[in-house]
């Protein structure tokens, strides 16, 4: 395949599954239908640090006031400890 | 040397109060309720005997026991007005009341622990003579024990580095702050009892006297920060106290800035006492333990509060 705009010969490369034809001579670059879509989902998946926190959830009591900044985060997933021996015994000794 | 005797001794005295109380005693429900190196607590019917901690001043113990009987509202009434000795130990006699039972911590009585705790700091003066509540010094007394391990396991090094980044009157290395609020000292779910007319009471003086009243909040705000009491239990808590009028704490708005320290200082207790606890058993903390010991690590990335000191 040749150059559409130096007719120098292009060199196809595959980046993170797509394909791109590059010029040999002025380094221009050639993409198929679709692929400029893929290298932009490609690049913001690279450059997104982390998804976003979810947001919060509902507090069932309006009124409960927030843990200190030293506190674990409250999600509910405490309640599995109730049952657990260590959190009997805490509630009851010094 | 003695504790083989004090319990046989301990439990012949319950047996004899009982009866003298009850000369018709149907001697059942009798048996050792607690038998530890700090107390040993033993039941004959409807009277409770104790053995207080080997360590403990007759004189403190008298002006607690007395502070204690000025309110039958709020405390378990004892039975006589001064301690007993019994083998180098001194010796108080309770009526019985139902605890809250352990397998059942959904059934703890946050409301009424609130409102008795919410009386008993509203108390316009503390008994003359009485000595400081003695929370900081358990708290001190927890971290000396883990510091004395002989191998300090990983877990030590947050609990320790915790504790030192705390004031020094939560350490119990200076007087306590404030104006003098008469307080438990060690409250948790095992010094509530039931009446046999349903009303609860608190239990256990050996660390009753004049302090910082948010240290008696400070325990469930403690299982709350940690992650393991959920919100609701001590929204229940905390908004009982404030609607009982209890001092400690703003009457709206944020606790945590007179709770934070306390609620350090009693994290840190409670994981000092794990970490020695799974070292003496040969284990690793469990998920509850860790989840204390976390605490204690993040603890040391923010500092506690500069503002007021509780109660001043």
């Amino acid at each position: 395949m040749q150059c559409p705009k130096c007719r120098a010969p292009m060199h196809t490369y595959n980046r993170n599954g797509v394909q791109i034809e590059q010029c040999s001579g002025c380094r221009g670059i050639f993409l198929d239908y679709g692929e400029l879509e893929s290298l932009t989902r490609l690049e913001s998946q690279w450059s997104q640090p982390a998804p976003p926190a979810p947001p919060a959830a509902p507090q069932a009591y309006p009124a409960a006031p927030q843990p200190p900044a030293w506190g674990a985060p409250h999600g509910g997933h405490h309640h599995g400890h109730r049952r657990h021996k260590s959190f009997g015994h805490m509630l009851f000794s010094s | 040397m003695t504790r083989d005797l004090l319990l046989p001794d301990l439990t012949a005295h319950a047996r004899r109060i009982a009866h003298t109380r009850a000369p018709a005693c149907p001697c059942a429900s009798t048996g050792t309720l607690a038998h530890r190196p700090d107390a040993t607590v033993v039941r004959h019917a409807d009277t409770v005997a104790k053995a207080h901690p080997p360590d403990t001043s007759p004189a403190q113990l008298a002006l607690r026991l007395a502070a204690a009987a000025r309110r039958p509202d709020v405390f378990l009434t004892p039975l006589g007005p001064a301690p007993a000795a019994l083998h180098g130990r001194l010796v108080t006699f309770w009526p019985y009341g139902t605890p809250v039972d352990p397998d059942d911590p959904d059934a703890a009585p946050w409301e009424a622990a609130a409102r008795l705790l919410a009386l008993l700091h509203r108390a316009p003066v503390a008994p003359e003579g009485l000595p400081a509540m003695r929370g900081p010094a358990k708290a001190a007394h927890a971290v000396t024990r883990l510091r004395a391990l002989a191998d300090a396991p990983p877990a030590a090094a947050p609990v320790l580095r915790a504790w030192a980044g705390l004031p020094a009157w939560a350490r119990a290395e200076a007087p306590l702050p404030g104006t003098g609020v008469l307080c438990h000292g060690d409250l948790h779910l095992g010094q509530l009892v039931r009446l046999p007319d349903g009303a609860w009471r608190l239990i256990d003086v050996d660390d009753l006297g004049v302090g910082v009243p948010a240290w008696d909040l400070a325990r469930p705000a403690a299982w709350y920060a940690c992650g393991l009491l959920p919100a609701e239990e001590w929204a229940r808590f905390l908004g009982a106290y404030r609607a009982a009028g209890g001092p400690a704490v703003p009457a709206d708005g944020d606790p945590w800035p007179v709770l934070d320290v306390p609620a350090r200082a009693l994290t840190v207790q409670t994981a000092a006492r794990m970490v020695t606890k799974a070292v003496g058993e040969g284990r690793r903390p469990d998920e509850v333990e860790q989840a204390v010991i976390d605490a204690c690590a993040r603890m040391s990335a923010v500092p506690p509060p500069e503002g007021p000191e509780p109660g001043k």
